[in-house]
């Protein structure tokens, strides 16, 4: 791939519109602005998904949410330049992302789950022609074999909700994998799994591909890093380096691993912080630390990070869970053995790295066990327990059922945001994505209203 | 999730795991003590079997043998008042041996097989490139009483009985069964945790090489438990009918267990907030009030000698399987798992960089050594009369050892050693070795392949 300043590109041989493996970098010319232009509507893209999914979005929802994504942002007005966009944008933001284990993680899991649902858009029949261009090692299973296994399948499909009758006729369509490479058919027992073969229905291929599609990019991404350091980040040093080097943060929201200096904040105030200004997330391991003197390891993380990002600094960080951990296990078990992870949150134990407070979508895909108190509410509790924490929180009547009504379509941070607009009596138009964010944003309500009214 | 971060988790996870109390020793009335604890790593600790073990046949003269393999493999160390040693690594048996001794550490804990040796990582880590990560592991699983404390009244907390400790064999059978038939693993080891749960290590290599991504699939799927402690409702099996991996699960074992054991050996409908416990699983409110109405008339005043809570079990299962709702036939299952179903630290399964505790450590609060289960006779495990080390002691004190012996063999900890060697290790060698032997003549042949071209 060329770059070139301002001039057209040169037209590339009429390539065939569809799904690409991004195997090699386009042997075109691509303009500066292009360059930066198509890969911020990639980015809108993989940003809209990985909001989708965080939002718990169902397989059927991402499936409309992607193709409308990628109708509004890659389509170009110029059908035939549509296949180069879309491969000089993943192509460019493959720089921008290859640079740490963090962005390399992100990106990695957004272009699959794009893929994924193109892929499940695309027809039978480019579907299969994409199969064979992975040269996906598997072969149905025969005749004799699937008799064999016949019942299993037809109790894995009804046990999924999928219709049962119509296997019969579809019998050659199962393939043979190891359980390796369909990990998400495997969490979700979605296959029959026998002596370590998962039993693959042809609908679910997609499972196999987006496997092998995350692992040739994985590849890719880590290859990409080596030219980056190595060549690429000094020879582009005066035009893509700065390009690519503010695409990477301008997306990515806003951190909150360190706390805004003004935004420092007392111990004496904690209390009523946490009942003004805490998501109910962080309320709940509050008030149980209150009440319990104690947290389990998760819950430590997840509110220890969250107080660090809104600004209580490490010395009354360390004074607050030792008078609380101390009640129940004594101050010296705490110096020896909490304590330490307290200063390690703050950097200031271990290797000094700093530590991001949580996000939503890491707290809602978080996986609390018997006894312990992180998560997000919204997601992890029953609903009887959802109910009494709002009304905890001074919400009722009406609000309480559109929340509730949210959480059972599995948007989460909606009903964060509907509990949060309840209470502040002000509309929350962002949404919350963040804990600190949710934190920040009611700060800023409370303190005009002081002022207002003072 | 940086590399660091990693470690530190691992450091706080022993502090927050199960063994959650403070290794302290010298309150056993067995007589636990620094000084048995020297004698049983001087003379039972069975390291050259651990040795091979933990090298998967690439201790031996294959040319296709990895030499680093076990150096690079952590160990670490727990003394008195949680003080770690993390990032030990051995080059050989006898560095291991010598370690131990010299230490003495009350908990060993066996890690991944790193990128480059734990103890020399500061060395490799001058040279740039983050090369210090692991490569290889066991997939483990830890089941741990405590976790069962809302549906066993015999005892709760770290202790167990023979009336609970049923829960763990069957959580052996449903994971055992699963490993093998469902994901084709054969090398698989049980091990007692020395006092209130048990340890699984599935070695085959197709394991050891898991990402975690793929570890995380497999604690999915064994996992029914949905939600923290706020969810009342934990299990929920959706679907006309059950997968068939939880279908043999229900059939051959929970359900017998749950029917002939579990429900009258826990009381579970005799009291009152027993039964009301039960009864909450049951989505339909009235259906719930009438069965409990029913059962505050008549307590226990039933004419018939039938064991109340056989009775009330039945009634219940047949006022919800005459019920129309789909729903609520699928509730007699799903009170079944919420009571019977491996409950999992699935944490533990799904990254490669978690610590276990090695088998044949002391459990240094009830002096037990943690020794093998027999996967296939679990039923006869009796953790109560598991080794302790005072008996070891007593066993070597009261015998002449002979010269051909090992001093193992005089103990009852021999009858574990050998079931360790004859059941687990040597077919786990046999098959590192075939396949040491394949790659090595795939390699062959592809390199001489490319010679020809
Ligand atoms: S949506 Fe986010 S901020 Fe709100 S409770 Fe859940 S995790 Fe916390
Ligand atoms: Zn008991």
């Amino acid at each position: 791939m060329e770059i070139v300043r301002s001039q057209r590109k040169v037209a590339d041989a009429a390539a065939p519109p569809g799904l690409s493996l991004y195997r090699s970098a386009p042997a075109v010319e691509v303009r500066l602005e292009d360059f930066e232009l198509y890969s911020i509507h990639r980015l809108r893209v993989l940003q809209g998904i990985s909001d989708g999914l965080s939002r718990g979005k169902k397989p059927e929802e991402m499936e409309k949410l992607v193709k409308e994504l990628w109708r509004t942002h890659m389509r170009h007005q110029d059908p035939s330049e549509d296949m180069n966009k879309d491969i000089i944008s993943h192509f460019v933001l493959r720089l921008v992302y290859c640079r740490t284990e963090e962005l390399r993680k992100w990106f990695l899991s957004m272009e699959t789950a794009l893929f994924r649902y193109r892929f499940r858009l695309e027809s039978p029949e480019s579907q299969r022609t994409l199969m064979s261009e992975f040269q996906l090692p598997y072969k149905s299973i025969s005749h004799a074999e699937f008799e064999a296994v016949k019942d299993k399948l037809n109790q894995v499909a009804r046990s999924t909700g999928q219709l049962s009758n119509a296997l019969i006729s579809i019998n050659l369509c199962y393939m043979q994998a190891p359980f390796e490479e369909v990990p998400d058919l495997v969490a979700n027992r979605r296959v029959f799994l026998l002596k370590g073969f998962a039993y693959v229905a042809m609908t679910q291929v997609v499972s196999l591909v987006s496997t092998h599609f995350r692992s040739i990019v994985s590849k890719a991404l880590v290859l990409t890093n080596r030219k980056w350091t190595s060549t690429i980040r000094d020879k582009e040093k005066n035009r893509l380096t700065p390009i690519v080097e503010a695409l990477s943060t301008s997306y990515l929201g806003p951190d909150y691993s360190q706390p805004k200096d003004f935004s420092e904040i007392s111990l004496k105030d904690i209390d009523r912080l946490a009942n003004s200004s805490f998501p109910l997330c962080m309320r709940h391991l509050f008030d149980k630390l209150r009440e319990n003197h104690h947290l389990k390891h998760g819950g430590r993380m997840q509110l220890g990070l969250f107080l660090k990002g809104v600004g209580l600094r490490l010395e009354d960080a360390l004074l607050f869970w030792k008078s609380e951990f101390s009640q129940k296990v004594g101050p010296e078990k705490f110096d020896k053995e909490y304590a330490y992870s307290i200063r390690h949150n703050y950097g200031k134990e271990g290797k000094r790295t700093d530590y991001t407070p949580y996000s939503c979508q890491k707290i809602i895909s978080s996986t609390p066990s018997v006894g312990d108190h992180h998560g997000c509410p919204y997601r992890h509790f029953s609903e009887e327990n959802l109910r009494a924490a709002l009304g905890k929180m001074g919400v009722g009547g009406r609000s309480v059922d559109d929340i509730l009504d949210k959480v059972r379509n599995r948007h989460y941070q909606i009903a964060c945001t509907l509990t949060f607009e309840a209470i502040h009596a002000a509309s929350c138009d962002t949404g919350i994505n963040h804990p600190n964010q949710y934190f920040d944003a009611s700060q800023k309500i409370l303190q005009n209203k002081s002022q207002t009214t003072s | 999730m940086t590399k660091e971060e990693t470690s530190f988790e691992r450091d706080d996870m022993q502090i927050d795991g199960h063994d959650t109390e403070r290794l302290q020793v010298g309150k056993i009335p067995g007589g636990f003590c620094a000084e048995h604890l020297k004698v049983y790593y001087g003379k039972l600790f069975p390291y050259a079997d651990m040795y091979r073990w933990l090298s998967y046949g690439n201790d031996g003269k294959h040319p296709a043998c990895d030499h680093s393999y076990f150096a690079r493999r952590e160990i670490s160390y727990t003394f008195e008042n949680d003080i770690f040693m993390r990032y030990q690594s051995f080059n050989n048996a006898s560095d291991m041996e010598n370690s131990i001794r010299d230490k003495c550490p009350l908990k060993i804990d066996i890690g991944p097989v790193y990128s480059v040796e734990p103890s020399k990582r500061h060395a490799y880590a001058q040279s740039g490139n983050n090369v210090f990560v692991p490569v290889e592991r066991e997939l483990i699983f830890d089941i741990d009483m405590s976790d069962y404390d809302d549906v066993r009244y015999c005892c709760s907390g770290a202790d167990v009985c023979l009336d609970c400790w049923p829960l763990m064999t069957v959580a052996i059978k449903v994971l055992d069964t699963a490993l093998r038939d469902d994901f084709g693993f054969n090398h698989i080891l049980w091990v007692y945790s020395g006092r209130r749960g048990v340890h699984c290590w599935v070695c085959d290599g197709r394991a050891r090489r898991l990402s975690n991504e793929q570890r995380s699939s497999i604690a999915d799927y064994f996992r029914v438990y949905k939600g923290g402690e706020n969810n009342v409702k934990r299990v929920n099996l959706t679907g006309q009918v059950l997968h068939p991996f939880l279908a043999r699960s229900y059939t051959n074992v929970l359900k017998g267990f749950f029917e002939e054991k579990l429900l009258t050996v826990q009381n579970l409908f005799a009291y009152e907030e027993r039964s009301q416990k039960v009864l909450e699983i049951i989505p339909d409110e009235s259906i719930a009030s009438e069965l409990h109405d029913r059962w505050q008339g008549n307590r226990r005043s039933s004419i018939s000698k039938e064991d109340v809570n056989v009775v009330r079990w039945e009634q219940l299962k047949h006022v919800l399987q005459s019920g129309k709702q789909k729903g609520l036939r699928r509730c007699v299952e799903e009170i079944v798992f919420t009571y019977t179903y491996p409950r999992l630290d699935v944490e533990v399964s799904k990254h490669m960089n978690h610590l276990l505790k090695a088998p044949f450590c002391v459990h240094p609060k009830t002096g037990r050594v943690c020794v093998p289960i027999d996967p296939s006779d679990c039923d006869n495990f009796d953790p109560t009369t598991a080794p302790t080390l005072s008996e070891l002691l007593e066993e070597l004190n009261n015998s002449m050892r002979s010269e051909s012996e090992e001093e193992w063999e005089r103990t009852s900890l021999g009858k574990s050693i050998k079931f360790f060697r004859s059941s687990f290790l040597s077919p786990l060698l046999k098959s590192c070795k075939e396949e040491m032997e394949n790659l090595y003549n795939s390699k062959a042949k592809q390199s001489k392949n490319a010679l020809d071209w």
